[in-house]
């Protein structure tokens, strides 16, 4: 995809639209879901501003604003003033101001343009504050706050009112299917039962249908019974990146109610971190209860299969790769080694970047940065050192298992002329697929 | 016996223990009772193992990760070592055993004061260190607020009157103790209300922490 079109996929520009009572209502939903955890996080801060050491946007400029744990500063304070264990003694003294609606506008530039949500920051904090959480959470107050910027806050709304993100000439599931006939796979779509269901990202089926066509000959490989479900194609989930939590839970709600309709014990969520993420790890959560399928990033599944002699790769040896460990999957999803044993299984030369697997650097379009028009200054100068590191591997190839990351590695192609692409691991496991009988010659 | 003295490890001290003790006990109650959310999506390598990994934390954390070394390294020299240095003074002191088997009825061997001199010294030149980077330094002037500058007065203004009583410098003897005394005083009242509670803090912050990002199998 070009940037014009990224662009052209943006909602309008996000402005200040907070009403009269945005502070309280900020507030108010950051304290609603408050508990003994995040009350933790917010206390134990002893401003040694050790996670701006850890964070690219902070590394890049040096500004001290992008010191994460300053991101979440509004809502620390609100904490404290309003209902922390001494919340009158902070107020009597003046200690902790009022925050200002003022001071929360200026905020979503540091909340949403320069936060990934990556969670690089958490492993830094000496008093093991997991720094991410407590912006997802500033992320929420502002979106309840009317603060969500508009291209997220539009994508959110529409997936959770529609289903898709974005109005489509075609269905979703039409486009799916008219990748399959120009590539001459057939693609499973809402097959009464199955015990595998699959989602895809949306960024895959607009931008990398090549994608969609690797992973319909990789599972069928594999002979299990899967299928896509057209009510809950889409892996992506908007309300997460905007701070939704109702939202979020509905969209994950989609995808639970299509895998019951199906009998799915599994459900996979190919190559979208956050997708993975909002699933695996935060879905249950939602939900109040478990999640009543596996879910599971198609990297592990891959993997998994490897290893019961299910999967036969083909070795060839004729790559080097440098492998992205997208952070969703990685560093907070926990999939680190499920992509790396499926490199080794094709005798592909894997060149470790400097910073990988949890300690990576994230691409600079996690959390829905890709998709803000407001943050491409800051987010092209954040990933410098990340296509830095990348180029030092001298790797032919750049592979990672996140549509999101590779859309934004992409965009950097387009925006500093730079010479590599990103590859899709899906992408090379189906290029490495043995031919039947070829296994066991 | 002078009166500052018989107040400031009379009565005062005793007030200071008091808040010292429901403030620090309430500030932990305020947290831990909060709703604690149950963990429901399943944990990739049980939650044993979870456990175990995050209480690792505890410990790991106090060395940062070799890629963030280069750019953390000073100030967390700075920080842990002035820290090593007030335990040592703090619990190794002879007069500061005195007063804790004054307390707890148990004593322990001390260092000789001489050598806790040089790390009182010492101790003081870390705590300046820390003082100059937080104010020279961009990220940690913006994030500074009152606690930070209040919490780390009463902190020095405690080594400084230590050293000057052990030295005998600037009145007499138990003049230089009172002030000691009161700035411990102070110090106590102070401690639950703002950051010096990191010192409860710090282990089930890493660990319970460390323990949510284990059992997602992830980096911790």
């Amino acid at each position: 995809m070009s940037t014009t079109d990224i662009t052209a996929a943006r909602g309008p520009a996000p402005g200040p639209h907070a009403g009269p009572d945005s502070v309280r209502d900020a507030m108010r939903s950051f304290s609603r879901g408050f508990g003994a955890l995040a009350a933790l996080r917010l206390e134990s801060c002893i401003h040694c501003g050790m996670c701006a050491d850890a964070c690219h946007f902070y590394i890049a400029t040096e500004d001290p604003r992008y010191t994460p744990v300053w991101k979440a500063e509004p809502f620390k304070q609100a904490y404290k003033r309003e209902s922390g264990p001494f919340a009158p003694f902070f107020r009597w003294f003046g200690l902790k101001h009022k925050v200002t609606a003022g001071e929360l506008e200026e905020w979503q530039h540091l909340v949403y343009d320069s936060c990934n949500l990556c969670g690089r920051c958490s492993l830094m904090c000496p008093m093991g504050i997991d720094v991410a959480s407590l912006i997802e959470e500033a992320r929420e107050g502002m979106f309840e706050a009317g603060l969500a910027p508009a291209e997220l806050y539009e994508r959110a709304k529409s997936q959770q009112q529609t289903g898709s993100p974005y109005p489509t000439e075609n269905s979703w599931a039409d486009q799916l299917r008219a990748i399959g006939e120009k590539h001459g796979v057939e693609i499973p779509m809402d097959r009464d039962r199955a015990d595998v269901m699959l989602c895809v990202s949306g960024i895959d089926i607009e931008n990398y249908p090549a994608l969609v066509v690797a992973l319909v000959k990789v599972m069928e490989s594999l002979g299990v019974s899967w299928t896509f479900r057209s009510a809950a194609l889409l892996a992506e989930n908007y309300p997460y990146l905007a701070g939704s939590r109702k939202w979020e839970r509905d969209v994950v709600n989609r995808l639970v109610d299509e895998a019951a309709a199906c009998g799915a014990g599994t459900v996979i969520v190919p190559e979208c971190g956050h997708g993975y993420g909002a699933l695996r790890w935060k879905g249950a959560e939602l939900l109040g209860k478990a999640l009543p399928f596996r879910a599971v990033d198609v990297s592990e599944y891959l993997a998994e299969q490897l290893r019961a002699g299910r999967l036969h790769l083909r070795r060839d040896g004729e790559a080097s790769v440098t492998f992205h460990d997208p952070c969703e999957i990685g560093r907070k999803g926990g999939v680190m080694n499920a992509p790396r044993e499926l490199l080794d299984a094709m005798g592909v030369e894997l060149r470790e970047l400097e910073d990988n697997r949890g300690f990576t650097f994230c691409c600079g379009g996690g959390g829905g940065v890709v998709f803000l028009e407001s943050a491409n200054k800051l987010r092209y100068r954040a990933m410098e050192a990340k296509l830095r590191e990348i180029d030092d591997t001298g790797a032919d190839q750049l592979v990672t298992t996140c549509a999101g990351c590779r859309y934004t590695f992409d965009d950097a192609r387009a925006h500093f002329n730079w010479d590599k692409s990103p590859h899709s691991l899906l992408e090379l496991v189906a290029q490495h697929l043995e031919k039947t009988g070829e296994a066991s010659a | 016996m002078d009166p500052l003295l018989s107040f400031a490890r009379g009565p005062m001290l005793q007030i200071a223990i008091a808040v010292f003790c429901f403030g620090v006990l309430w500030r932990l109650l305020a947290v831990f009772l909060l709703r604690h959310r149950r963990s429901r999506s399943p944990a990739r390598h049980g939650r044993l193992r979870a456990l175990i990994e995050g209480a690792l934390v505890a410990g790991t954390r106090s060395w940062p990760h070799k890629v963030f070394i280069r750019r953390t390294g000073y100030g967390e020299a700075l920080g842990y070592g002035y820290h090593l240095g007030l335990f040592i003074v703090i619990l190794l002191f002879a007069p500061h055993i005195v007063f804790f088997k004054g307390i707890i009825g148990v004593g322990w061997p001390a260092l000789p004061s001489s050598l806790i001199n040089i790390i009182a010294v010492l101790t003081l030149a870390l705590l300046l260190a820390v003082l100059v980077r937080r104010v020279s330094k961009p990220v940690l002037r913006m994030l500074s607020n009152f606690d930070d500058y209040f919490s780390w007065l009463l902190v020095t203004a405690t080594v400084v009157t230590g050293l000057m009583a052990t030295a005998h410098l600037g009145g007499p003897y138990h003049q230089l103790l009172a002030w000691h005394i009161l700035s411990v005083d102070a110090l106590l009242i102070w401690f639950p209300f703002g950051k010096l509670m990191h010192a409860f803090y710090i282990f089930p912050s890493r660990v319970i922490n460390g323990y949510t990002l284990a059992r997602k199998g992830g980096a911790s």
